[in-house]
């Protein structure tokens, strides 16, 4: 377990990326959010929503990809793990 | 087999990508160009602009050109896409696929698009005369991978 602070039950370090309408949405492209041991990526939307009225704007369930790849929101994080939450898709 | 995947900033040459597939075994080439409109849906656009994750797009272009080449026994694919600001008429998208018979390189080429639009990680915002507005896009398919 990553120890980013003292103690058994330090918090981990997720590093939150947001994209188009969703960076547009908080103001910022990425920021990192504690959460403790054993959190979900939705917990750490969850968290994310928390930091004030602007993330309040994000939706409670958006896609998420953790690590650069699609996973589902009860996915377990690890420390240092990158969420991005992907709003619908429209390349090409 | 020669696969290929691209995320760039800069203009994409269609001559450089046609130029990156095709061999002596292969009786078809196909490319295709997604190019930027001048209207959607009734409003005129003066410039679209495309927001990417990177290197996520990079890592999901690499993989669906890998399974285009892998099930339609293509011995060339290769795939770019731009980000940033484009002008209408400039060229977003470039798919190029060479077999050795043209079924598969149509099919090929098509299948990679269609699961593009799905899946990759990129966004446009489209600029107006009177404004600007992210393009609706499709829900990309919920992660499955269990960790």
């Amino acid at each position: 377990m990553p120890r980013h602070r003292s103690g058994y039950l330090a918090g981990m370090q997720i590093r939150m990326l947001l994209f188009a309408l969703y960076g547009d949405l908080a103001g910022v492209r990425e920021v990192e959010v504690d959460v403790s041991p054993g959190s979900t990526a939705r917990d750490a939307v969850q968290r994310l929503r928390g930091l004030g009225p602007a993330f309040a704007r994000l939706p409670a369930e958006p896609a998420v990809a953790i690590n650069q790849e699609y996973a589902g929101l009860d996915t377990g994080l690890s420390g240092g793990d990158e969420v991005a939450l992907i709003p619908p898709v429209a390349g090409g | 087999m020669s696969v290929e995947a691209l995320i760039t900033a800069d203009p994409i040459e269609p001559r450089r990508v046609l130029a990156s597939v095709g061999s002596p075994d292969d009786g078809a080439v196909v490319l295709f160009l997604g190019i930027v409109r001048r209207r959607n849906e009734g409003r005129e656009v003066t410039r679209m602009r495309y927001d990417a994750y990177e290197a996520m797009a990079l890592r999901v272009l690499r993989e669906l050109a890998g399974e285009a080449a892998t099930t339609y026994g293509a011995t060339h694919v290769i795939t770019v896409h731009r980000t940033g600001d484009l002008a209408v008429g400039d060229v977003s998208l470039a798919v190029a696929v060479s077999t050795p018979h043209r079924a598969d390189a149509f099919a090929a080429c098509q299948w990679l698009i269609d699961e593009l639009k799905q899946r990759l990680p990129v966004w446009k915002k489209e600029h107006y005369v009177d404004g600007e507005r992210w393009i609706e896009g499709t829900a990309p398919p919920p992660g499955e991978v269990a960790r």
